[in-house]
Order: C-alpha cells, then sequence, then structure tokens
C-alpha cells in the first residue's frame, strides 16, 4: 500500500494512504500461513474471520471476502483504515514474530472499497419483532449496535445530536485519514437495514428521558465528547482551542474552505498543539495543511507518544516539529495568544501502564517560551454528561463513565445499556464497535425471555 | 430533514421573528433554553434563544448583523431551514421567588416573553423593563407587557417612554426595597452595566451568555466562560448564570475573536446579493 508524498498531501485533504491495487491484495494474501489456530482472530476486537476473507481474496473472490468480513463488521472500509492493526489482529499474526505480519488492516481496506465500487448487498434482514430499541449517538457504537440490532428485525431509531452522523468518525477523524464519503457509505448501509435517523436531536433535551425509557431496550453510545483542558493560565485567551473545536470547525463545518463555508477557525501563523496522542497528531496535520508551522509538545519521551506509529511518522514527514519531555505551564497573551511558557520534564519511575512517569524539572534554565498565534490543546476527552447525569440512579465511576456489566453492557438501569468510550473512556473505534456488537446480543437475548 | 418556516415578520428595524416548525424543539423547550440552527449546507451553526413556542413551532429573534442573520432575514413563509436542534442548556430557574424584575436590552427583549410568562405561572409578580436606542428598535412591547403586572419601555433618546437606561427604572426599584429576583438579557456590556445595580441589595440576578458557540452540547468548549473563577461551558453548565461572578471582560474578547472573518463573510454576502437582486 501506497501513500503520496508528503510535499503534496500537505496541500489539500485527500487521503494520504493510496491503498492495495488488486493485485497487490492477492500477492499480500498469499503471504497469509492459514494458521491451525489463527491467533489474528484472538486479537480482533470484533473477531472477524480474518484467514477466511484473506483466502478468499488469494482465490480472487472479493465479494465473498466482503461477506465474511460483513458478518462480524458492518464497517470495514472505516475499520481497515483507523483500526490500530498493529496492536490488534497485525500484533499477533504468528509471521511478526520473526519479520512482517500480513497487512490484514489493508485488505479489510481493499475488500471494503472493491465492495463499494462493485455494488453493496445488503444484509439479510429478519422478521419484524415488534421491539423498539432506541441508540443515543451515531458514532462507531450506535451505528454498530444499531446494525446488529436491525438485522434482527427490531425497529432501531437511532438519535443524532450533531446534523451529521457519524460521531467521531465525522467531526473528529480527518479526511485524510478517513475520507467523509466512506464513512457516509457505511452508515447509509446500515440505515438501509431499516434503522431510523433522527439527526438534530439531543437526547435528554429534545427526547425527554421518559420518553427514552419508554423503549423496550436503549443504547447508549454517546461516547467521549467532552474535551478536558490542562486548567494552566491564558487558556481563556483567543486562539485556544480544544482539539475537539478544532478539528469539529474543520472536519464537520468544512472551516478550512471559509468563506465559502461560513464557519470561520483562525488560521495564523504559529500553531502549538499540546499532546501526543492520535488527536493531537490529526490536529497537528489540519494545522499543517491550512498552511501553518505547528509544533507539538508532548510531557513524556519520544517513545511513549500513544499515537499509531503510523501517524507520527506521516507527521514528521509532513513537517510538524516535535518537542518531547515537555508540558505547557502558561499561555501567554492579552486577549489572543502570543505563545507558550513550558516546562522541561524528567522522567521518574514508571507508573502502572509501564510509561515513566513525567515530573516537571526544577529552576530557571527548565523553563522556556515558544512564539504560538494559536494553541490546541489535545489532552483528552471523557464522556459528555448531558444525557447521562440527566438518567435518575444511572451510575457512572469517577470518571464520568457509565457502568456496565463487562459481559452484556448493562447499566445500573435494567433495560438501559452502555458501550464504547461512554462506558470505557475515550478508546478506539473498534473496541468501542467490539463492545457495542456484545451488547447488542446481550439485548437480542434479553428480549428472546 | 429540513425544517419549514410557518411566519416570518420584520418586527423592529432589522429585527426579525421567524416561526419554524420543529416539534421536538417545540414540544420540550422552557424558558432560558436556546437552540442551534444551520441555515444550509454550507452554513455556521449559530445558538439562538428560544423566544417562544406555540405547538409544533418555535419561535426565534435575530437582527441581521452578520452573514447567518442577514441570510436568515430573506428567508420567508415556506423557505426551509436545514437544522434546527435542541432545545439547549439549562431552563431557567422558574420558582415562586416574589416580585421578579425582567430586563431586556435590544434583541435580547425577544427572550423577555416566554419568561414573563413562566415566572407569572409560577405565582411571582412581574416587572418588565426593556430598553433600547430609540423606538423603531422596540419589540414585542404588547406581547410582554401582557405578562407583566408593571411594564417600562425606556429608549436612549427618549423617542418612546422612559427617557433612559433600564438601569435607572431598576435603580429605583430597588430603593423602594420592592425586588427580590431579576434577569438581564441583552448585550454583553449592557448586561454587565445593568447587574452592578443589583449587587449592592445582594439580590440574585441572572443573566443569559451568548459567547460564540459550535455545537451547543458541551462537545468543543468554544463557550467557554469563567464563573466565580471557574471556566465553564456556557451551552451546557447556563446559558444562564448568576450576574456578579461573571468575568465579563473575557466574554466581551472572545466574542470577538472572529471579527475580521465576520466582516469578510457578509461583505461578500453582501456583494453577492447586490449582483443578483437579492438571492
Amino acid at each position: 500500500m501506497g501513500k503520496r508524498k508528503p510535499e503534496e498531501r500537505i496541500e489539500d485533504f485527500k487521503e494520504v494512504d493510496t491503498g492495495f491495487s488488486a493485485q497487490d491484495a492477492v500477492l499480500e494474501s498469499l503471504r497469509c500461513m492459514d494458521c491451525v489456530k489463527p491467533q489474528c482472530i484472538k486479537g480482533c476486537p470484533v473477531n472477524i474471520d480474518i484467514p477466511g476473507f484473506i483466502m478468499a481474496i488469494s482465490k480472487e473472490d472479493f465479494r465473498k471476502a466482503a461477506d465474511i468480513i460483513k458478518a462480524d463488521n458492518m464497517l470495514p472500509a472505516i475499520c481497515g483504515r483507523v483500526c490500530p492493526q498493529e496492536d490488534q489482529c497485525e500484533g499477533t499474526c504468528v509471521l511478526g514474530i520473526k519479520g512482517k505480519p500480513v497487512r490484514i488492516g489493508a485488505l479489510e481496506r481493499f475488500v471494503a472499497d472493491w465492495e463499494r465500487e462493485n455494488g453493496l448487498l445488503r444484509p439479510e434482514v429478519k422478521d419484524k419483532t415488534g421491539k423498539r430499541v432506541a441508540v443515543v449517538g451515531s458514532g462507531p457504537a450506535g451505528i454498530t449496535a444499531a446494525a446488529e440490532l436491525a438485522k434482527e428485525g427490531h425497529s432501531v431509531t437511532i438519535f443524532e445530536s450533531l446534523h451529521k452522523a457519524g460521531g467521531v468518525l465525522t467531526y473528529g477523524i480527518p479526511s485524510f485519514r478517513l475520507p467523509k464519503d466512506i464513512v457516509k457509505t457505511e452508515i447509509d448501509q446500515v440505515l438501509k437495514l431499516g434503522a431510523e435517523l433522527k439527526l438534530n436531536h439531543i437526547v435528554g433535551r429534545s427526547v425527554p428521558v421518559e420518553e427514552l425509557l419508554s423503549y423496550n431496550a436503549v443504547f447508549l453510545g454517546t461516547g467521549a465528547g467532552l474535551p478536558s483542558f490542562m486548567g494552566i493560565e491564558g487558556e481563556n485567551l483567543n486562539g485556544v482551542y480544544s482539539a475537539n473545536e478544532f478539528l469539529t470547525r474543520v472536519n464537520l463545518m468544512h472551516a478550512d474552505s471559509f468563506p465559502e463555508y461560513d464557519t470561520p477557525v483562525l488560521k495564523k501563523g504559529r500553531v502549538v498543539v499540546v499532546g501526543g496522542g492520535n488527536v493531537a497528531m490529526d490536529s497537528a496535520r489540519v494545522a499543517k495543511r491550512m498552511g501553518s508551522e505547528v509544533t507539538l509538545i508532548y510531557r513524556r519521551r519520544k517513545e511513549d507518544l500513544p499515537a499509531r506509529e503510523a501517524e507520527i511518522e506521516n507527521a514528521i514527514e509532513e513537517g510538524i516539529e516535535f518537542i518531547c519531555c515537555a508540558n505547557p505551564v502558561r499561555i501567554l497573551g492579552e486577549g489572543s495568544v502570543i505563545g507558550v511558557e513550558c516546562v522541561r520534564m524528567e522522567m521518574c519511575e514508571a507508573d502502572a501502564d509501564g510509561r515513566p512517569c513525567p515530573v516537571p524539572m526544577k529552576g530557571e534554565d527548565a523553563l522556556f517560551t515558544i512564539d504560538a498565534d494559536v494553541v490546541i490543546e489535545a489532552i483528552g476527552q471523557s464522556p459528555n454528561p448531558l444525557l447521562i447525569s440527566l438518567i435518575e440512579n444511572l451510575e457512572r465511576g469517577k470518571r464520568g463513565n457509565v457502568i456496565t456489566d463487562d459481559e452484556t453492557g448493562l447499566t445500573s438501569i435494567e433495560n438501559v445499556y452502555a458501550a464504547g468510550d461512554v462506558a470505557t473512556g475515550a478508546a478506539t473505534v473498534i473496541e468501542a464497535m467490539g463492545a457495542a456488537k456484545r451488547t447488542a446480543r446481550a439485548i437480542n437475548e434479553k428480549f428472546k425471555d | 430533514m429540513a425544517y419549514k418556516i410557518e411566519k416570518a415578520e420584520e418586527i423592529a428595524e432589522n429585527i426579525f421573528e421567524l416561526w419554524i416548525k420543529a416539534p421536538h424543539v417545540a414540544r420540550n423547550a422552557k424558558a432560558g433554553q436556546f437552540l442551534v440552527i444551520r441555515i444550509n449546507d454550507k452554513g455556521e451553526r449559530i445558538p439562538l434563544t428560544v423566544s417562544g413556542v406555540d405547538g409544533d413551532l418555535v419561535r426565534i429573534v435575530f437582527m441581521k448583523v452578520g452573514k447567518t442573520t442577514m441570510f436568515l432575514s430573506t428567508l420567508g413563509v415556506g423557505d426551509f431551514i436545514e437544522d434546527v436542534a435542541g432545545p439547549l442548556g439549562h431552563p431557567s430557574e422558574i420558582k415562586k421567588w416574589g416580585r421578579c424584575v425582567v430586563i431586556g436590552g435590544g434583541v435580547g427583549i425577544a427572550c423577555l416573553p416566554i419568561l414573563a410568562k413562566a415566572l407569572r405561572d409560577s405565582g411571582n409578580e412581574v416587572t418588565g423593563i426593556i430598553g433600547a436606542r430609540n423606538e423603531s428598535l422596540i419589540l414585542l412591547k404588547d406581547e410582554l407587557s401582557s405578562f407583566c403586572d408593571e411594564f417600562v419601555v425606556c429608549t436612549d433618546d427618549g423617542s418612546c417612554g422612559y427617557h433612559g437606561f433600564p438601569v435607572d427604572i431598576l435603580k429605583k426599584k430597588l430603593e423602594e426595597g420592592s425586588v427580590d429576583c431579576v434577569w438581564i438579557i441583552g448585550p454583553a456590556i449592557m448586561m454587565k452595566i445593568t447587574s452592578l445595580a443589583t449587587i449592592p441589595y445582594n439580590v440574585k440576578t441572572f443573566v443569559s451568555l451568548n459567547p460564540i458557540m459550535v455545537d451547543g452540547t458541551g462537545m468543543c468548549g468554544s463557550c467557554r466562560v469563567t464563573i466565580d473563577g471557574e471556566t465553564k461551558f456556557a451551552c451546557v453548565d447556563g446559558p444562564e448564570f448568576e450576574a456578579s461572578l461573571v468575568d465579563w471582560d473575557e466574554l466581551m474578547t472572545r466574542q470577538k475573536v472572529y471579527t475580521e472573518e465576520e466582516l469578510k463573510s457578509r461583505e461578500l454576502f453582501e456583494d453577492h446579493t447586490c449582483e443578483c437582486g437579492g438571492h
């Protein structure tokens, strides 16, 4: 699978990875050992029959490959692009022990793209059961649950607060990583199963809680949409954004195309991004594409960056400057941002995750200032309390997440289920999908009783 | 899904009301809440206070100031608005306060009828005070006065009612000791100055903040305001806050962040509408 040249791709928002040709895909598929005990399936949060679909590719039966994937995953074009395969299926592939694992993600993406170009088939939908299910949120968790439940013949209504479906796939992940027409096509596939989508509906406000609880089952997939701020001086100066706001303005509202589109975003010379995860990489690369000079500040070491390796590599290729082992202590300016004061960090003993614990260095020399016109904080998100705080007796954990049963996704309230980031805190698209699928199964089982 | 405009009228100079069919908002909206609209696919999301409800219809009132409101003012009965989301934010704290004063400045007057009605329905005695630069900018006078036990119109130039500012009338009432709770809704500077009057009397005073928003659901943090030294999101923690706790200067600075862009957008829109005769 190829990539577009950095100097070319920073000029637009088109996809960076170019994907496999049919020939590349078949050649890659031949590397699969078709193991007796395939480890890759265990590594996949939705347990796709990976050797099965790869064998179909090797026989050039791409339709069959698509059917095999779709049996377990309704959003393969999305997962093929944004799953951290290196930590999942490819991370457990036996070929990876001595050499390079089979490029499962790229193969999944190839199959999904092939199917989209050659006609999508609607999966079978069972007869109507008469059960009504409310799905709150149309992100990865909500869409997956809606698909699984609609296939079983239940009447599914998806409520989305924004004017477009997709949740983080739409407002968060930039189109150079995940083209928006692909998100739309995959969501449309789910709607074709009979699920109804209600946009602009804020559950808890447009749909009162009593009305929500009148459904036979409720699935909460409201994600982790509440941005965290560092809580340092100068944070409310003009020019300071949460990554959520910056990305939403561009990805959802098309501020990159202002004034053709009405939503503005500050496109100024020097941008500082704070954080080291995928959201930080996305923010930095979006700012770069709007013509800014971008510096990313991360408090731990470069090798500790939590973002996907491929995304870090992409960011470096695109000219993002990294300052590691440093943390902002103050944002400077009067009215608007002019700079960021940072402190160098030293690494102490590892924490429970095995990552070193960063501690600010002492003394005048430890402080330094960098010029900035815009600061984007990408330091994490937590579950949005808007709805979940309005549901009485819904138990929540310390981080604001909804407490659920690991197996079933059931919350402290009967018939109310939750999965994805709202239950786990911010995690990956595929983990949300995996949990949503298990939860949808539990709802199905409950309906059978 | 688009939302149809059922009634449209210019109710004061450059100030318009639209009644939009949006049952999910109208059926659930309470005084103090707002909605977010997006006119079309290229439009921005803007928050507007719910100014009234009638069955499945919800009313918005706006002044023609920027591109979006200029465009909105060209829409009429039968036209559609692409997106209407809401109601959003916490409703006003409606309970039996006793003697309430509701004050509106400029287009902020539009927020008062639904509020005055709710307060009166809860057994309060309501005084309405509204202020504008001149008579042509006074709106919803008859409607609002019908929900008030006492009603005063103020104009800066004396062209209608009392010659002066609502704060003058408020001060008199505070001196008389006849005020238990106050709402002030209008431009930030007017809310700041008017609310200073109630501080010495220690009378509960609410203001409705109007920072820049994107989603209106707590997702972006664009609407950060400092309340009693703490950062809050006006969209989900507000939009109403206690006046004395608000960092007004920060709010007013943050409202200006896109001044340049807003001007550019407006100029392009004006040029465009001139060339093709209003479309």
